[in-house]
């Protein structure tokens, strides 16, 4: 049953680095300094863990015998076409409200 | 425990170890929505939160062995998005159905 141990190891892979990555993207969100810095951070980060975990799950539903799962892919395909959006929405927000930034201005030529 | 678990020994010490995680990010998150100095920084707070309650659910989906969490996943980020893109509506124009 060497196949099932494979197997095994790939789920639980995929599930460690899905919570990291979901991991990594709060952190970014409460230690980074500046608005348009941590809007840098959950919008990748967690998208991409997120999307591990999917993937997980559409694994492990599928290894079941007469099971075969993907709808999984609908929220993987539903939260890469949203994230964009809501990030571009929240970065319209803040720079209409003039939120300051901590990145110095560009040099004039 | 709560429910059947019928995982392996690995799964389930990866799902442990997974769920600590996520719980660490959601209360990051929180810790932000609370904190965080500006409306922007809260709606942005919201929506990592809600993509962590994705993810805790899915944990949850594989760990009880039960699809049942699916749907409720899949409901949490429709609505998640709605309220995201209104909330930046009504920062940007004063007013979201205009």
């Amino acid at each position: 049953m060497s196949n099932n141990t494979m197997q095994e190891y790939i789920l639980a892979f995929l599930i460690v680095t899905g919570a990291s990555f979901t991991l990594v993207g709060s952190l970014g969100l409460a230690r980074l300094r500046d608005f348009y810095m941590r809007l840098h951070g959950p919008t990748k980060a967690t998208t991409l863990g997120v999307g591990c975990l999917l993937i997980a799950s559409a694994i492990y539903f599928s290894s079941k015998p007469d099971s075969f799962s993907m709808h999984e892919v609908l929220i993987t395909l539903f939260l890469f076409i949203t994230a964009p959006v809501s990030a571009h929405l929240l970065a319209k927000a803040a720079l209409h409200l003039k939120l300051r930034s901590i990145a110095k201005l560009p040099e004039q030529s | 425990m709560l429910g059947n678990a019928v995982q392996s020994e690995v799964i389930s010490v990866a799902l442990m170890i997974a769920f600590s995680m996520v719980s660490v990010a959601v209360a990051l998150s929180f810790w932000r929505l609370f904190r965080g100095p500006d409306r922007p920084d809260r709606i942005l707070a919201l929506d990592t939160l809600y993509i962590n309650t994705i993810a805790l659910l899915i944990l949850l989906g594989i760990y009880l062995d039960s699809a049942l969490y699916f749907e409720a996943a899949l409901l949490i980020a429709l609505m998640g998005f709605i309220g995201t893109v209104a909330l930046c509506k009504y920062l940007l124009r004063g007013d979201i159905v205009e």
